[in-house]
């Protein structure tokens, strides 16, 4: 695709757009945080900056400006005043490989796909930013030379190595059946046939079991919130921060709860797609069609902002060895068993010429197959276990 | 489809606007806050006494061969995704070799996994 | 245009890396040597190999850099402290052997480049040139004529598996 003035400013528009946007549904996550959890534990919530309390986010940044910007002492000062800056700059810059919608007719035959960047290594460069992401907490606990801190730090810095290899791997699944890194492929080979039927999601509920497990710890979420966990950490790697220092860190967790929602939703629901968007095409035309897949994308990311704030009220956190043995015990093997099988899922109806339904029957059946391993496993290490307390 | 390096063009104006935001965000609150100084406050938080030592304390060995393990693994990873973007064109060949690929890492794992590596309740 | 961003990614690797050479602080060492990883990946961005990008952003940045940085903090760090401030200081020591050892490498180096065949570099950014997706050559390449030095790698990291399991259990 050339790249034209006209498109190359069209597209500077969309970026900050999709910045506002991004800003916007992370400062009001911080809002819906507080709706959820007083809706859960059955308290008002936040009602008093304006009807229902929906200023609170403005007046919370007005709070966060007007703190005390501190450095401690002994920290070094520079690199605590510039990884919290990281943490941000890489929760930003993960939008722009999510596709948030189909292409726009711009007029004059220009067309622009809503979408930061379309590249080859497209989902790679969210790994890629994710991975930088590490550091921003790691270095940023550690400068702070606050024993909490180093010890959330460090906490934070191996759990998001050790699920990252993980959610690697079940991206391979996905990039088995399409072909392609780029995302906007990925969208476009669940577009065609039976509407929602065709999503990721139905050939691939262990891949998808995993990403979502990998995505809250990788957002340091409830229950992988160790970190920053109060009880025996007091604020974790944050514990010096303070004015928008910390205020970059809290929001950078939001703005990842966004994208990784939009990313699970690329991958596996489809992205901007919908049911009868053909229907919806023909009747108002390309740019309307558009729109919709747009609002669609964004309702099913901010589905799983939601499905982020509910886990947190519902599930206790981890021990820091059953998250270790969890990501390295668990998830590794079951996502290299769900490679495997999704390569035999692709391959068996192939060579024997079966129908495509086929294929979705043999990747079910790898749930049937894991259990029983796993059913398997258990007794035999149990078994180990009784054997040795009888000794 | 083709793709070239001019792809990339539109990150620019995302990493702009990133770099924009945060800089005008730090200069602003360190303009706005207030500023009081003492040695007692300008101490790591310890709970209320008194910090003693520092925070440059070595960390447990553990970490550091999560992160070794996590190297290797991610190595393996990397190697995948291309086989991956072929694998259907590659059928049930590249299918076999990455099966053997992976059956090596594997019997590793085992083996670090046996001798109890990844053990953190000792 | 693709000369000024080629200049800025070049310079910003080599001035990062002269930083890692000439600094005491070891962490300051470590963070410029991610400043130098990143100016890399953009350089192979700039030539088209966009996957060797990335790959060298999640292994080098994600893996090798955390597995560095945890070794400086896992090392004991007494009696190498500056006053105040903490930071983790080293002396530059062995001056002559580095050098040699530094000629060697460049040699060494120099003389693996001028054996290589490379591809010429996009004349313009903005022309539509057609260019091979990076990841599907390689993919192919790897699987068929080149799966002998894949399946060794394999046996290599397995081989890295082993040994790091068996060195830290025997220290106990």
């Amino acid at each position: 695709m050339e790249i034209t003035s006209t498109l190359f400013a069209a597209k500077a528009i969309y970026i900050g757009l999709i910045f506002a946007i991004t800003l916007g549904v992370a400062a009001y996550s911080t809002y819906g945080e507080r709706i959820v959890a007083a809706w859960m534990q059955d308290r008002v919530g936040p009602d008093r900056a304006g009807p229902f309390g929906i200023f609170q986010p403005l007046a919370d940044a007005v709070k966060m400006f007007m703190k005390e910007d501190f450095i401690p002492a002994n920290s070094s000062k520079w690199l605590f005043i510039a990884w919290p800056c990281l943490s941000m700059l890489t929760a930003l810059l993960t939008s722009a490989v999510v596709p948030f919608g189909d292409k726009l007719d711009l007029g004059g035959g220009i067309e622009m796909d809503l979408q930061g960047i379309d590249v080859n290594i497209g989902i790679l460069w969210v790994f890629g930013i994710v991975s930088l992401g590490v550091y921003g907490i790691l270095v940023g606990g550690w400068a702070s030379n606050n024993k909490y801190s180093l010890l959330g730090a460090i906490r934070a810095a191996s759990q998001n190595i050790s699920y990252e290899l993980a959610m690697g791997l079940s991206i391979i699944a996905i990039l088995m059946m399409t072909g392609s890194l780029s995302t906007k492929v990925i969208v476009e080979t669940q577009q065609n046939g039976a509407g929602f039927l065709s999503w990721n999601i139905w050939s691939q509920p262990i891949g998808f079991v995993i990403f979502i497990v990998c995505a809250f710890a990788e957002c340091n979420r409830t229950p992988f919130d160790l970190p920053e966990c109060e009880t025996e950490l007091i604020g974790g790697y944050h514990t010096e921060y303070s004015s928008m220092k910390l205020g970059f860190y809290l929001f950078s967790e939001y703005i990842n709860m966004f994208v990784s929602g939009a990313v699970m939703a690329t991958l596996y629901f489809g992205g901007y797609d919908y049911p009868f968007n053909e229907v919806v095409e023909a009747q108002f035309g390309q740019n309307i069609a558009a729109l919709v897949g747009v609002g669609a994308l964004m309702g099913k990311a901010l589905f799983f902002v939601f499905v982020f704030m509910w886990v947190r009220w519902t599930l206790p956190r981890f021990r820091y060895d059953q998250l270790m043995n969890l990501g390295w015990t668990g998830l590794i093997p079951i996502s290299m068993f769900n490679v495997v099988w999704t390569g035999l899922s692709i391959l068996i109806p192939t060579t024997f010429n079966l129908p495509a339904w086929a294929s979705i029957v043999v990747s079910w059946s790898g749930i049937g197959v894991l259990l029983i391993g796993l059913i398997i496993y258990h007794g035999a290490t149990s078994k180990k276990k009784t054997v040795a307390l009888a000794h | 489809m083709n793709y070239q390096p001019s792809d990339y063009l539109p990150i620019i104006v995302q990493l702009g606007a990133a770099l924009a935001f945060i800089v005008l965000t730090m200069v602003a609150t360190h303009w706005l806050g207030p500023k009081r100084h003492s040695s007692k406050k300008d101490d790591v938080f310890e709970c209320g006494i008194e910090s003693i030592g520092d925070a440059r304390t070595p960390i447990s060995v553990k970490y550091f061969l999560v992160a070794i393990l996590f190297v290797l693994f991610d190595v393996e990873i990397v190697f995948m995704y291309p086989w991956a973007v072929n694998f259907k064109e590659l059928a049930w060949d590249g299918f076999v070799e990455m099966v053997v690929f992976m059956s090596f890492l594997l019997l590793g794992f085992i083996y670090v996994i046996k001798k109890g590596v990844l053990k953190w309740e000792k | 245009m693709i000369q000024l961003v080629f200049i800025a990614f070049a310079l910003l690797s080599v001035v990062s890396a002269l930083v890692v050479l000439l600094t005491n602080n070891v962490l300051y060492a470590a963070f410029s040597l991610l400043v130098t990883f990143l100016g890399m990946a953009g350089l192979y961005v700039i030539v088209g190999a966009d996957f060797l990008g990335v790959a060298q952003i999640l292994v080098y940045i994600g893996g090798i850099l955390v597995l560095l940085i945890f070794g400086v903090m896992l090392t004991n760090q007494k009696g190498t402290k500056s006053q105040g401030r903490n930071d983790i200081l080293t002396e530059n020591t062995n001056r002559v052997i580095g050098l040699v050892v530094a000629a060697g490498m460049f040699g060494l180096l120099y003389f693996v480049f001028s054996k290589g065949h490379f591809a010429e570099v996009q004349a313009s950014l903005f022309t539509d040139t057609p260019l091979k997706a990076t990841t599907q050559t390689i993919g192919l390449q790897l699987m068929t004529d080149f799966v002998l030095p894949f399946e060794v790698s394999g046996v290599l990291l397995m081989a890295a598996l082993l040994g790091a399991a068996y060195l830290s259990t025997k220290q106990k």
